[in-house]
């Protein structure tokens, strides 16, 4: 079966949605996801939908899930790169994805996961820059 | 006053989640060629996306008939989604937000509705369940 990548930078895993999400592909990647994050001792998951030209109610919920399931598991997850045509049809759909931390690009997220990781509050937390 | 006319008509099937990406991918060719507005093309798709996904798992499958429309100068596309599953025996009820039966968030129709211009729904128990949805440019 299809799989999408999962690569790990350090103590986070990134993944970059470049193809069709069909239903079960999604709920794979959510299980993936999950294993992958207890095998590695993840601290973050990145996810970047930046290609993905819509995001229906069960990806949205998949999204979601997986955020839930690497929270319990002690990783933060962020989504970036949503299109801002995506998000205005999202919020007319009716799903606001609470729960979802997102952030614009991928400096961004990789910026708060690493923040998140280290407690910092992001004044002054540049450490990991280095 | 000018008579609503069907310019370009496609069926396809809803049998598998592989038809899902199939209609998303058509829809989208169509809104493209027609120069709809992205954020329009992203709104008629996710609508479609939520609308076959109901014919898929409600309905045990079906089709989409899409048809473009111009009355006059003005263009709009119309989505048909037709299976002939159990059909619904409340469908105030299932218009509602957060309204489920398959353990979903309850937005497939309720929120499609809210994402096109135009929403039918026709349905009882035992005879299927026909949606047809449509937005105008």
């Amino acid at each position: 079966m299809e799989r999408i990548p999962i690569l790990r930078i350090g103590s986070l895993l990134l993944v970059t949605i470049q193809v069709d999400l069909y239903d079960d592909l999604a709920l794979q990647l959510q299980d993936d996801l999950s294993t992958r994050i207890a095998e590695l001792g993840a601290t973050g998951v990145l996810i970047d939908i930046s290609a993905l030209e819509i995001v229906d109610s069960f990806i949205g919920r998949t999204l979601a899930n997986i955020a839930a399931i690497a929270r319990v598991l002690d990783a933060e997850t962020v989504v970036v790169g949503m299109q801002p045509a995506v998000a205005i049809t999202l919020v007319e759909l009716g799903m606001s994805l609470p729960g979802i931390r997102t952030a614009l690009n991928v400096d961004l997220g990789m910026e708060y996961l690493r923040q998140a990781a280290t407690g910092g509050n992001g004044v002054g937390t540049d450490h990991y820059a280095e | 006053m000018s008579e609503q006319i069907i310019t370009r008509s496609e069926i396809l099937p809803i049998r598998t989640q592989i038809d899902l990406v199939h209609v998303r991918q058509r829809v989208r060719t169509w809104l493209s060629e027609e120069r709809f507005t992205l954020i329009d093309q992203t709104k008629i798709v996710t609508a479609a996306s939520e609308l076959a996904r109901n014919a898929l798992e409600h309905g045990g499958g079906g089709e989409m008939e899409m048809s473009l429309l111009a009355v006059g100068a003005r263009k709009g596309i119309r989505l048909k989604f037709s299976d002939q599953g159990p059909g619904i025996a409340d469908v105030a009820m299932a218009l509602r937000d957060g309204y489920t039966t398959a353990g979903g968030m309850g937005l497939g129709l309720s929120g499609s509705r809210r994402l096109m211009s135009e929403f039918d729904i026709q349905s009882s128990p035992g005879s299927g369940t026909v949606v047809t949805v449509t937005r105008w440019k």
